[in-house]
């Protein structure tokens, strides 16, 4: 029993490595790709429109939806200490430094990373990919790039979107549920967001979106056996996307904690 | 001009190539037969650089494939087509995008060039004015065909195909070996056929190949083959279900 389970464990322990193996040549191959000529601009619109323009009314749901629950949550810690006018600024650093980016990347990573693998994991298993390189079409140039320059633009300005929707939710209840007026919201509000707040988030954001490109085309192109194979890669693409985007929030916190604290 | 030598490959600790090798002359159509699975797919996607031996070489017009940096890879590539088993058509693509896909990719072609070609392309197989369908409107058999548009439409000197008449029915096999028999005729282009319908393989080689265990056991015309004693060819050209080679799966 033991013994199994230190297979097991080496087992996984290498399938890790051949991960981050594989998602690093991935990387390397795609950043040397996006600055080599030519340029196709076409397909980074195109890739821009669906990654970014569609995630829209969704990103819009959900962070008016964050930010009513964020202030309604705050109100009921502030209302007992009297400093209701905090809710204000708490949803703003909150929603600006953390929620917004990760929120949005979560939102992305199901709906654009779950079809950007499918998708490839499809042309993989129908030798699409072969017959791209039988005609002299480098795959990486032509399905990832576009993806990982859309996703690392788009993501910023979904977020940014986000921050102010989710604010504008917050608004919405302590302006009309809980007495604050509106001057004062949009005073505390503004006066507690510093630039580094705003930064800080956006950069997150455009972290999140390459990896969100890279890790849904990795899992594509590494699909083997048919339906079944694109599913489970699937699957595994938005679980690893939605873990590594915790962890680069995770380490890009702290390392901006430090860096501007 | 195409030169196999002492090809190897293997996948998961199995060989399925073992030092085989072959020589297509120009101008020269040579079907590849064999069962399924013996590798006849693999040995194409070496010709065309998709995968790399794991030892001897394949030349193209005396350039090593298996040795050859992207760039120069991509100048043969210009050259050479291939045409898949199931067509692999891009699905996000209409049907003119897909056959004049390396025009609009690599060259600076006008529109109305470009549409010249495809219309012309798609004329030679007989599916003429179906440009902006989409694939999946479209049949097997047609599916197929505009693959062999999409081959033809760069006008390569050396075109692969992988089971050409697989999965379609018996007339549009029989359209499909007309084409490749005339684009051999009228194009003087070399083809390396794999296929294991023998009908077509005895109506469109000029040459034929028995690929067995690795190896090619046995090549030569088709008449040389249909005469052939070799229990092993002589089984499977004519599908008997007894034989050298299910005596060895057995054992």
């Amino acid at each position: 029993m033991f013994t199994d389970f230190f297979i097991n464990l080496g087992h996984r322990a290498i399938s890790f490595m051949y991960f981050f193996g594989g998602l690093a040549n991935l990387t390397a191959q795609t950043v040397y790709l996006t600055f080599k000529p030519p340029y196709k601009n076409e397909r980074i619109i195109e890739q821009a429109k669906k990654a970014g323009y569609d995630s829209f009314p969704i990103v819009s749901l959900v962070a008016l939806f964050i930010g009513f629950i964020f202030a309604l949550q705050t109100a009921y810690f502030m209302q007992r200490i009297g400093s209701e006018i905090y809710i204000a600024s708490m949803v703003a650093l909150t929603v600006v430094r953390e929620l917004g980016p990760v929120i949005t990347a979560l939102i992305v990573a199901g709906r654009v990373g779950a079809s950007n693998t499918a998708e490839i994991g499809s042309m993989q298993v129908t030798e699409q990919i072969d017959a791209l390189e039988t005609l002299a079409t480098n795959p990486v140039k032509y399905l990832v790039v576009p993806r990982f320059v859309a996703l690392g633009l788009m993501l910023p300005v979904l977020t940014l979107y986000a921050n102010i929707i989710g604010i504008l939710g917050s608004y919405l209840i302590c302006v009309l549920k809980l007495g604050i007026t509106s001057s004062m919201y949009m005073q505390v509000t503004f006066s507690s967001l510093l630039y580094k707040d705003l930064f800080t988030g956006l950069f997150k954001a455009w972290i999140f979106g390459m990896l969100i490109a890279l890790i849904s085309c990795y899992e594509g192109f590494n699909v083997v056996g048919g339906a079944e194979g694109v599913g489970k890669a699937t699957t595994r693409s938005v679980v690893f996307t939605f873990i590594m985007i915790i962890a680069a929030d995770c380490f890009f916190t702290a390392l901006f904690y430090f860096i501007f604290p | 001009m195409i030169e196999i030598q002492k090809l190897s490959k293997g996948f998961n600790n199995r060989l399925v190539l073992n030092e085989l090798s072959l020589d297509v002359s120009t101008g020269q159509t040579c079907v590849i037969i064999g069962r399924s699975g013996c590798g006849k797919s693999v040995l194409l996607k070496h010709i065309v650089g998709l995968l790399r031996p794991d030892a001897g070489k394949v030349l193209v017009n005396d350039k090593e494939v298996g040795k050859s940096k992207e760039v120069e890879l991509n100048t043969l590539r210009s050259k050479i087509s291939m045409v898949f088993q199931g067509g692999a058509l891009f699905d996000s693509m209409s049907v003119a995008e897909n056959v004049g896909f390396s025009l609009i990719e690599h060259t600076r072609i006008t529109q109305k060039d470009l549409s010249g070609r495809v219309e012309e392309s798609l004329q030679l197989v007989g599916l003429g004015g179906i440009g902006n369908l989409m694939p999946s409107e479209l049949s097997g058999g047609m599916k197929k065909r505009v693959a062999l548009a999409r081959a033809i439409c760069i006008h390569p000197e050396i075109i692969l195909y992988d089971e050409p008449t697989t999965g379609v029915d018996p007339i549009t096999a029989d359209s499909i070996n007309e084409l490749i028999r005339s684009l051999h005729d009228k194009l003087k282009v070399t083809s390396v056929v794999v296929t294991h319908d023998m009908k077509s393989a005895y109506h469109i080689a000029d040459n034929i190949a028995m690929l067995y265990q690795g190896r090619i056991i046995l090549q030569g015309t088709p008449k040389e083959i249909q005469a052939t004693h070799d229990p092993v060819v002589h089984q499977f050209i004519h599908g008997l279900s007894k034989g050298p080679i299910t005596e060895a799966i057995d054992n």
